[in-house]
């Protein structure tokens, strides 16, 4: 148990630390929201039509950047290894990682994620419910996302890479969480979505680490 | 089952069977053609009902592949057999190909029919997100040099994708049904009449006996590209 504690510190000083951290996230999430109005023109009614669903849009597109380091940088040097002769097994290793990754960047593009709704012309009155779905399908895409980079290790154009595998894994938690603030927004009964989402998420929680896990043994094996 | 998964006894067992299951193929797809062109046209949508004829077995095709990849991606993960490694991976260009094939003669019916090239509807949505699964899987496959590697690695995405499937569908029948559709695309008549259902079903089977005999020749031409592989190695070190 200590040692999980000491490897989650470890993890989250490396996400906040290193390669610019939550900050790039952000930053890639904030250039999105100023391109969109520039694609779609400025008419305010539009942009306000669709604020919401790219703002979720735009948040799964950002929780994809810092993925491609989360297992390669430990991977490269060598720390992989040590970690694996350690005596926590993989699959808890890889869930902590990604509960790092998600406290380190699921949270920051959270907050974010009402702001830029907001910017974009979503009423002040979704801030709560869209700050709530990004936090919750945040750590779906960390999971989801983990598994994807624990798959290209080893592989050529990581990156783009697990875009391409991620990205449609992605279409469930888009659809609950977009949903969600959706049906909220209509006055509907908004938790059907929001309880599809975290059930995704607990599912992507307990099935993932032992997917990520077989693909992290197949790379250092 | 299992005494097929020795390469030699696979080989010797499937010589012969990719030319008799072309020929089968070959013989239902020209009796599902001209069925197809015989049969009466429908009462609502006239002759490009005759698209349904190459797209729904194609449509049929593109999830019966990709249990295929995942039963095959199950056996190589799990029972390590190589002959399952190289089944997922034999199959996986052809569930595309099938997906590809509905998707774009969707498109094509879909303009006469209901005056567009695509619609948002829940079924377009999860086939096309079901091509990008079979894509990423290849793209995976490709992108690892190691063999062995890859194909463990493809395999576990094989199984995560297996999983998902349902879940996509699900979860986009959901989201099309939250924003209510303003019409729902239905095939015209209550059942589908005999004469229409023949070719359908002859169709689908030819489709189903095509696959196995390309699927058949893909698996023995990567046993056969393994073999060379391997003598290349052994010569090189030898020399």
């Amino acid at each position: 148990m200590r040692s999980l504690g000491v490897l989650y510190r470890r993890e989250l000083g490396m996400a906040w630390g290193r390669g610019g951290g939550p900050l790039l996230a952000c930053a890639f999430f904030a250039c999105i929201a100023a391109l969109l109005p520039l694609a779609i023109g400025p008419s305010p009614e539009r942009l306000a039509a669709v604020a919401s669903g790219s703002a979720w849009l735009a948040l799964a597109l950002s929780s994809l950047l810092s993925l491609e380091r989360l297992f390669e940088r430990d991977f490269e040097d060598g720390a992989l290894d040590l970690i694996a002769l350690g005596p926590a097994s993989l699959e808890t290793v890889s869930a902590v990682k990604c509960l790092a990754q998600w406290t380190a960047n699921g949270l920051p593009l959270s907050i974010m994620a009402p702001v830029v709704a907001t910017a974009l012309g979503a009423p002040l009155s979704l801030a709560v419910i869209t700050f709530a779905t990004a936090l919750i399908g945040g750590l779906g895409f960390a999971f989801v996302g983990g598994t994807g980079a624990a798959l290209a290790l080893g592989a050529r154009r990581g990156g783009v890479l697990v875009a391409v595998v991620v990205l449609p894994l992605l279409a469930p938690p888009v659809i609950f969480g977009a949903g969600a603030i959706e049906a909220y927004a209509a006055g509907m009964g908004w938790q059907a979505g929001f309880a599809f989402l975290a059930a995704y998420c607990l599912a992507a929680m307990g099935l993932s680490p032992f997917a990520m896990a077989a693909a992290v043994r197949n790379a250092l094996s | 089952m299992f005494g097929l998964a020795n390469p030699q006894r696979f080989m010797d067992a499937t010589r012969r069977l990719p030319a008799v299951l072309g020929v089968v193929a070959g013989l239902l797809l020209a009796a599902g053609v001209w069925l197809s062109f015989t049969a009466p046209p429908d009462y609502q949508q006239g002759e490009t009902v005759r698209i349904m004829f190459i797209h729904v077995p194609a449509a049929w095709m593109s999830l019966f592949v990709y249990v295929c990849l995942g039963g095959s991606a199950f056996f190589g993960v799990v029972f390590r057999h190589a002959l399952a490694d190289a089944a997922a991976r034999a199959a996986a260009p052809l569930g595309a190909g099938f997906t590809a094939l509905a998707l774009a003669t969707g498109s094509l019916w879909g303009r006469p029919m209901w005056g567009t090239w695509w619609v948002n509807d829940a079924r377009l949505v999860s086939v096309l997100i079901l091509f990008l699964f079979y894509l990423g899987y290849m793209a995976l496959q490709a992108s690892i040099d190691d063999e062995q590697k890859a194909a463990r690695a493809s395999g576990v995405l094989a199984l995560v994708g297996l999983v998902n499937v349902p879940i996509v569908h699900f979860s986009v029948n959901w989201w099309n049904s939250l924003h209510q559709d303003a019409s729902v695309f239905r095939i015209g008549g209550p059942t589908i009449s005999w004469p229409i259902l023949a070719p359908l079903l002859v169709m689908a089977l030819g489709y189903t006996v095509l696959f196995l005999a390309l699927w058949i020749v893909r698996i023995r031409t990567e046993v056969t590209r393994r073999r060379a592989l391997s003598l290349a190695l052994k010569a090189a070190g030898a020399a």
